[in-house]
């Protein structure tokens, strides 16, 4: 079992990643390997040592003090490795209309996004999608499952 | 295609006025109508007259204005085609009307005649014969028969040749696979037939007017984009190049364009509304705010456009001219509105809306006033209008549980009225359903 550490401490939500439990292609850690090196520059490497995702306040696609901290780890880390690219997903909880949450999904990737830009790294290394609410990290209808689901991730995609 | 040929064979001598059932606001109570057996000289006939009674007793059940009145009861048992029926027999038991028919086979092929009769009056109303030409039109035919006693009834337009376009789902909650579906308005497995394949997850489908194309979105390559399906042919086409996600697509009333939502790249990803000319590919922007625009829902006669925004704080529901002038908010109460969608019928904006930990569907008047709710629960979405105006369909979803249990959706249809809600069935979950024209 991998220890989660620094800005990672949501429990259920890094365990479940760990396990690949999402589907969306780029994001499946392939690269879990129990008692294993992690090897640099990797998605698992980001989760682990940096944190690979960022949470939003219901309806909202600003980046908290936490986010920020967490994007600039992230930032230093895509610097550190200059031959990642990355693409950043937004979510949105189960609260709101499909297609409402299609567009705050988007705006909160492209918060994450344009703060990574702002911070030096270039924007031909990195591409955003907004899943809505289609792909939530926990199953749940309650806050608990919503405050892990309103998020952006970041995904090495190469 | 199919519709010309009903409407070449079609001879309905009846020229009647109207008789109607006059349909006030609030519980209506259901008219009774006697079905006969619909005769057939042999198994074949006699198998499609059994179907066609199903069908017919189902759709105007379903409606929620007509029950039939128990088999059980009835006196007169003869094919009452060509022959006056006894109504004193009918009168007994109190149906109210009367259909009778039957089916055979000729050298053009399968041949239905209908009478409809009111009881009360002791006179035949509605008099029809058509043919098609083999029983993959049964179905139809049985629908189509169905619209016609609802017409001639009510003197409403009926909405039971109709089909609904939606996403069928299945899967862990996370890892959902949807795939595009269509089906009769009744959710009759024999009609089910799946539109892809599900590699590519899809969402929000709706018809165009002329029923032809559905437009929907998409994540090929996981580019989220809108698309059209091409009913007949099965080609799948992308709506215009844009350099971001394309979402919330719907037709305007003369199927010639699309409005959508565009999320810019170079205006920080917020979501505007465009319209897209399918024949020029211009497009034209509509909106213009920091705030998210999306779910545009033209006015039947494509004056006007309805939509949800969250401009002023929190996502309100808003019209605007359909060049995106003279914009304005309808919505006054209290809540989070979303999924507007213009009623055929030009009076009425459905909607849903998140107030107090539930989800409500709900008609408004197209100025916002006469706000009123149909349904609310835990999670409701997507209503979509039967063609005739008087009933929605929309989906339901229960609440998922950590363990991943619950979450189950479905497609539920329910009378604008609040009453006669009823499941529309589907072989897996089923979500954003829309509704066609009249076939």
């Amino acid at each position: 079992m991998l220890i989660v550490a620094g800005f990672f401490l949501a429990s259920c939500a890094a365990t479940k990643t760990e396990e690949g439990g999402n589907v969306d292609a780029a994001s499946t850690s392939a690269s879990s390997s129990s008692g294993g090196e992690i090897t640099a520059g990797t998605q698992e490497d980001l989760i682990v040592n940096v944190g690979d995702r960022v949470f939003f306040e219901f309806d909202s696609s600003e980046l908290t003090v936490d986010a920020q901290a967490t994007l600039d780890a992230q930032a230093a880390w895509l610097t550190q490795y200059p031959d990642t690219n990355i693409t950043v997903e937004g979510h949105a909880d189960e609260r709101g209309t499909r297609e409402y949450n299609l567009a705050l999904g988007d705006k909160r990737a492209f918060s994450v996004y344009s703060y990574l830009a702002q911070a030096g790294i270039d924007t031909n290394r990195m591409e955003y999608v907004s899943w809505g609410k289609e792909r939530p990290e926990v199953i749940g209808s309650d806050e608990t499952a919503y405050s892990q689901n309103r998020r952006g991730v970041t995904i090495v995609s190469n | 295609m199919i519709k010309k040929i009903l409407l070449i064979l079609f001879f309905s001598l009846n020229a009647n006025a109207a008789l109607e059932v006059t349909i006030a606001q609030g519980k209506v109570e259901p008219t009774p109508i006697a079905i006969t057996k619909i005769f057939g000289a042999d198994s074949d006939t006699a198998r499609y007259g059994n179907t066609l009674r199903q069908i017919i007793n189902n759709n105007l059940t379903n409606s929620g204005l007509f029950y039939t009145v128990n088999e059980d009861l009835y006196i007169q048992s003869d094919n009452l085609v060509e022959k006056v029926p006894r109504f004193e027999d009918w009168k007994l038991i109190k149906a109210q009307f009367l259909l009778s028919a039957d089916v055979s086979k000729t050298d053009k092929g399968i041949r239905l005649r209908m009478r409809l009769y009111d009881v009360f009056n002791a006179k035949e109303i509605e008099k029809l014969q058509l043919t098609i030409p083999d029983e993959n039109l049964i179905r139809r035919v049985g629908h189509t028969v169905s619209d016609i006693v609802y017409e001639r009834i009510t003197g409403e337009t009926g909405y039971f040749d109709t089909r609904i376009v939606y996403v069928s789902e299945i899967g862990p909650l996370d890892q959902r696979v949807k795939r595009l579906a269509i089906m009769d308005q009744d959710g009759h497995l024999d009609s089910h037939q799946f539109l892809t394949d599900g590699k590519n997850l899809v969402l929000t489908p709706r018809f165009a007017p002329n029923n032809q194309t559905i437009t929907y979105m998409e994540y090929k390559n996981n580019l989220p984009r809108v698309y059209i399906y091409n009913l007949k042919t099965g080609e799948r086409e992308i709506v215009g190049d844009f350099p971001g996600m394309t979402f919330a697509p719907r037709f305007s009333p003369d199927s010639q364009s699309v409005v959508m939502s565009f999320s810019d790249p170079n205006n920080a990803a917020n979501s505007e509304i465009y319209s897209m000319d399918l024949n020029t590919r211009s497009r034209l922007r509509l909106t213009n705010d920091s705030g998210i625009d999306t779910s545009p829902s033209f006015s039947p006669n494509g004056e006007k456009i309805v939509f949800n925004s969250d401009r002023g704080g929190s996502p309100q529901l808003f019209i605007m001219d359909k060049n995106g002038d003279n914009i304005k908010r309808i919505s006054k109460g209290r809540g989070v509105y979303g999924n507007p969608v213009w009623s055929p019928r030009g009076d009425l904006i459905a909607f849903t809306k998140l107030t107090q930990g539930n989800f409500h569907i709900g008609v408004m008047d197209t100025n916002g006033n006469n706000e009123r709710v149909i349904v609310r629960d835990f999670s409701l979405e997507s209503p979509a209008w039967s063609p005739n105006g008087r009933y929605l369909i929309f989906h339901r979803q229960k609440r998922s549980n950590l363990d991943g249990t619950g979450g189950e959706v479905s497609i539920h249809f329910i009378d604008i009225t609040g009453y006669n809600e009823r499941v529309i069935p589907t072989p897996r979950d089923g979500s954003d359903p829309a509704w066609s024209p009249l076939l």
